[in-house]
C-alpha cells in the first residue's frame, strides 16, 4: 500500500464547469471488461468535435502532452457512476487533479484508487488554468500534507476531506485491507439488523 | 448535542456503522448490493487478483440491462465485446455463488426496476450499485446510493464500503398536481430550481403532500434523479403506500415477519422535530409540464416558456449556458414548444415502469394519430415483467397501432451502450435522465427530457407540444 504525499509535474487545463463522465469517457467504450486502453479514449468526443471546429483540445494539445495533473473548475466528474472516466483520465498520465468541486461519486472513484483529488477556490482554478496555458512547461505540485497547489512558483490553498487526506498520507487509500480487519465486527452489524435475519 | 429527532438518513447510517476507519470515514454495511454487467467486470478481476472470496454472496444480486439488445437478443450478440461482457458476468456470478436474472428468466431487466418488483429494495437498507441511479431505490426510505468498480470489489470482497455521512436537505413539494404534470415535470422542476450541483454533500429528503400522495413508480422517478442535482441519495420516508407495494413480492417478508418488519420500517421515518441541515419548499401549481433544452438536467422550462436567456443566470453558469445554446442549435428566448424531434424513446430506469407505460398508451390513445413518417418512436419496457404486464393489458398493441415500435427490456437509448442509438445531430425526445453531449449514441446528438404523456404526443406531432392540450380536448 503506497503513501501519497504529493505529485509533481506539469499540468492541463480543462475548462468548464459540470463536465460529466459521458464526457470523459463516452459510453461506447464501457464496452469492455478491463480499463486498459482506456486513456487514448479520455474526452474522445470533445476532442474531436474541438477538432472539427479547428480547434485542439487540450488532451491533444502537443503542449500539454506529459501533464500529470488535471485542473478543472466546479462540479467535475458529474452523472454516472463510472469509475471509467477517472480511469481513462488516470491512464491518460494524470496523477492528480486540482478543482473548484467534484460529483461525489466521481471523488469516491478517485479515492479508491488512489488519484488525489484537491479543492480550491473558483478564482484560484483560474489563476491555474491561466498559468499553465501562458507556460505549459511551469512546474505544478499538489501537495497534500500542506495542503497547497503550487503552479509557476506560485502557491494556493487548497483543501482535501480530512478523511481521504488521511488515506493519502497513510496509504489507507485502498481501503480493502482495514475494511476486513475484523470480519468478526461486519458480522456483528449484520446480526443487529432486522432485515438480515428475514425479521425473525 | 440537541435532543432533535433523527432523520431517516442518520437512522439507517447509524444503524449500518461497523466502525471508524482510521481515516475517520465510517466503515458501512451495505444490506442490499446490485450488480450489472458494465461496472462489475474489472471488480471481480481485481478479487480474483488479490485471492478474496465474497463472504455474503446471497446479499449481491446481478441482472443485465446496459449492453442487451433490445431487438434480437439471441445469442452470441452480433456486438463481439457486449458478448464478451454477457460472458463475464455469468462466469462470475457461477464461481461466486450470486444470482443472476438473466434475459428469458423472466426477472430480467433494468436493475432499478427489477429489485423493487422483486422486493429486494426494502426501507431501512443500505442499497449500492454500480451505477448512479442506485438513488432511485431511496424512494423506498432506504439510503441508496452509485458506487464505482473499486468499491463495487469492496462490497463483495467485504459486505462494506468506506463511506463520509451527507448532510440531509428536505425538499417539500405541497399542494395537487394539475392534469398533465407528473413525477417526471416534479424532479425537473426542482433540478431547474436546486441546480444540477446543489446538492453536492447533500441526500434529498423528498416529503410534502405531492410526494406523500404519488405511487412507488413514481416515488421512483423523483429519487431516481437526484443525483442530477448532485445529491448521490434521495429517498422519501417509508409509509403505507410502501407497504402496499412490497407486500405479496417475492423477496420481501411475510407470515409472521410481515408484521415486524412494519413495525422496523415505521421505526426508520425520520422523527417529525428531525433537524435538516436545509429545507426547500415548492407549490404543486407552479409546476407545469416541463422539458429540458441543453446539455444538463437542470437546463429546463416549462413547455409554454421559451429558452431562457443567459442574463438569468449567475455570471458563473453563463459559459455553460452559451456552450448548450450552441451543442443545442437553440437562441434564447425561442419556445420549447414546437422544437421538432427525430426520436422518441419511451422507457429507462426513470420511466419505463408499468404506469409510464400505461400513461404513455393512454394519451396516445387520446391523441388517435400516428407517429408520422421519418419519425422513430419506440418503447422499452423496463424489465421483462414490465413487459409481460403491458402484454396482457394489450398496450404493446396500442402502441404498435399508433405506429410506436414495441421492444424488449434492457436501458436501450438512455445511455445507447447497445444498438439503439441517435445518428449525427438527431433530437430525441427521451423519457430517461441525462441530456448530456453525446449521452445517447451520437458524439453531436441532442436530448430533449420529458415525462411518458409528453414523450408519446411529441412522437404523435413530430415536436414538443404540451400534452394538456390532448388531455383537455378529449376531456380527459
Amino acid at each position: 500500500m503506497s503513501e501519497i504525499k504529493s505529485i509533481k509535474g506539469t499540468a492541463v487545463p480543462v475548462h468548464g464547469n459540470d463536465i460529466d463522465t459521458d464526457r470523459i469517457i463516452p459510453a461506447r467504450f464501457l464496452r469492455c471488461v478491463s480499463f486498459d486502453g482506456l486513456g487514448e479514449h479520455a474526452f474522445e468526443d470533445d476532442r474531436l468535435q474541438d477538432k472539427a471546429k479547428g480547434k485542439v483540445h487540450p488532451f491533444d494539445d502537443a503542449r500539454f502532452q506529459g501533464a500529470n495533473v488535471l485542473v478543472a473548475n466546479s462540479n467535475f466528474g458529474c452523472g454516472s457512476s463510472r469509475e471509467h472516466a477517472p480511469q481513462a483520465i488516470y491512464r491518460w498520465g494524470v496523477r492528480a487533479i486540482v478543482a473548484v468541486s467534484y460529483s461525489e461519486i466521481f471523488y469516491g472513484n478517485t479515492v479508491a484508487m488512489g488519484l488525489p483529488c484537491v479543492h480550491v477556490s473558483p478564482a484560484d482554478a483560474e489563476a491555474i488554468q491561466s498559468i499553465v496555458e501562458a507556460n505549459p512547461k511551469a512546474e505544478v505540485v499538489v501537495d497534500l500534507e500542506s495542503s497547497t497547489v503550487t503552479a509557476g512558483g506560485k502557491s494556493f490553498p487548497a483543501t482535501v476531506p480530512d478523511g481521504p487526506r488521511k488515506q493519502f498520507l497513510t496509504g489507507g487509500w485502498d481501503a480493502t485491507s482495514e475494511l476486513l480487519r475484523d470480519f468478526g465486527e461486519i458480522e456483528a452489524v449484520a446480526r443487529k439488523l432486522p432485515y438480515v435475519n428475514t425479521f425473525a | 448535542m440537541d435532543n432533535a429527532g433523527k432523520t431517516l438518513y442518520d437512522k439507517v447510517f447509524d444503524a449500518h456503522v461497523v466502525r471508524r476507519l482510521s481515516s475517520g470515514q465510517y466503515q458501512l454495511f451495505i444490506g442490499l448490493h446490485m450488480i450489472h454487467e458494465v461496472t462489475s467486470p474489472q471488480a471481480f478481476e481485481m478479487l480474483r487478483d488479490r485471492n478474496l472470496s465474497v463472504p455474503f454472496p446471497g446479499r449481491t444480486v446481478a441482472t443485465v440491462d446496459h449492453i442487451v439488445p433490445t431487438e434480437d437478443q439471441s445469442r452470441p450478440y452480433k456486438d463481439d465485446l457486449a458478448e464478451q461482457m454477457m460472458k463475464a458476468i455469468e462466469t462470475n456470478c457461477k464461481q461466486f455463488g450470486i444470482r443472476l436474472y438473466q434475459p428469458g428468466s423472466g426477472k430480467q431487466g433494468v436493475v432499478h426496476i427489477v429489485a423493487p418488483e422483486q422486493g429486494l429494495t426494502q426501507p431501512g437498507m443500505t442499497v449500492a450499485c454500480g451505477d448512479s441511479h442506485t438513488a432511485t431505490h431511496g424512494a423506498f426510505g432506504a439510503i441508496a446510493f452509485g458506487i464505482g468498480t473499486s468499491q463495487v470489489r469492496d462490497v463483495l470482497a467485504t459486505q462494506t464500503l468506506s463511506m463520509g455521512r451527507m448532510k440531509v436537505r428536505r425538499i417539500e413539494v405541497d399542494g395537487k398536481l394539475n392534469p398533465g404534470v407528473y413525477a417526471k415535470d416534479v424532479i425537473l422542476y426542482i433540478l431547474r430550481k436546486l441546480t444540477a450541483k446543489g446538492g453536492v454533500g447533500y441526500a434529498y429528503e423528498f416529503a410534502g403532500s405531492v410526494i406523500e400522495a404519488m405511487s412507488m413508480e413514481e416515488r421512483m422517478t423523483v429519487c431516481n434523479m437526484a443525483i442530477e442535482g448532485g445529491a448521490r441519495c434521495g429517498y422519501i420516508n417509508p409509509d403505507q403506500t410502501t407497504f402496499d407495494y412490497l407486500k405479496g413480492r417475492p423477496e420481501a417478508p411475510s407470515g409472521a415477519a410481515w408484521d415486524k418488519a412494519v413495525e422496523w420500517w415505521k421505526s426508520v421515518a425520520s422523527d417529525k422535530d428531525a433537524a435538516y441541515a436545509d429545507v426547500v419548499r415548492y407549490q404543486a401549481a407552479d409546476i407545469e409540464p416541463t422539458v429540458t433544452w441543453g446539455i444538463s438536467p437542470d437546463q429546463a422550462v416549462g413547455v409554454s416558456e421559451g429558452i431562457p436567456t443567459a442574463e438569468s443566470f449567475d455570471a458563473a453558469e453563463r459559459p455553460n449556458i452559451l456552450e448548450a445554446y450552441e451543442y443545442m442549435g437553440v437562441q434564447p428566448g425561442q419556445p420549447i414548444a414546437g422544437t421538432k424531434v427525430d426520436v422518441v424513446f419511451i422507457g429507462s430506469c426513470t420511466n419505463g415502469r408499468i404506469s409510464d407505460l400505461r400513461e404513455a398508451a393512454r394519451v396516445a390513445e387520446l391523441h388517435g394519430g400516428k407517429v408520422p413518417a421519418g419519425i422513430k418512436a419506440f418503447v422499452v419496457p423496463g424489465s421483462e415483467i414490465v413487459k409481460k404486464m403491458a402484454e396482457a393489458e394489450g398496450l404493446d398493441k396500442v402502441f404498435l397501432a399508433h405506429g410506436f415500435e414495441w421492444r424488449q427490456a434492457g436501458c436501450s437509448m438512455c445511455l445507447a451502450m447497445n444498438p439503439d442509438k441517435l445518428v449525427g445531430r438527431q433530437i430525441s425526445a427521451s423519457t430517461s435522465n441525462r441530456n448530456f453531449k453525446g449521452r445517447q449514441g451520437s458524439p453531436s446528438g441532442r436530448t430533449l427530457l420529458l415525462s411518458p404523456a409528453m414523450a408519446a404526443v411529441a412522437a404523435l406531432e413530430g415536436k414538443i407540444t404540451d400534452v394538456r392540450a390532448v388531455l383537455a380536448k378529449k376531456g380527459a
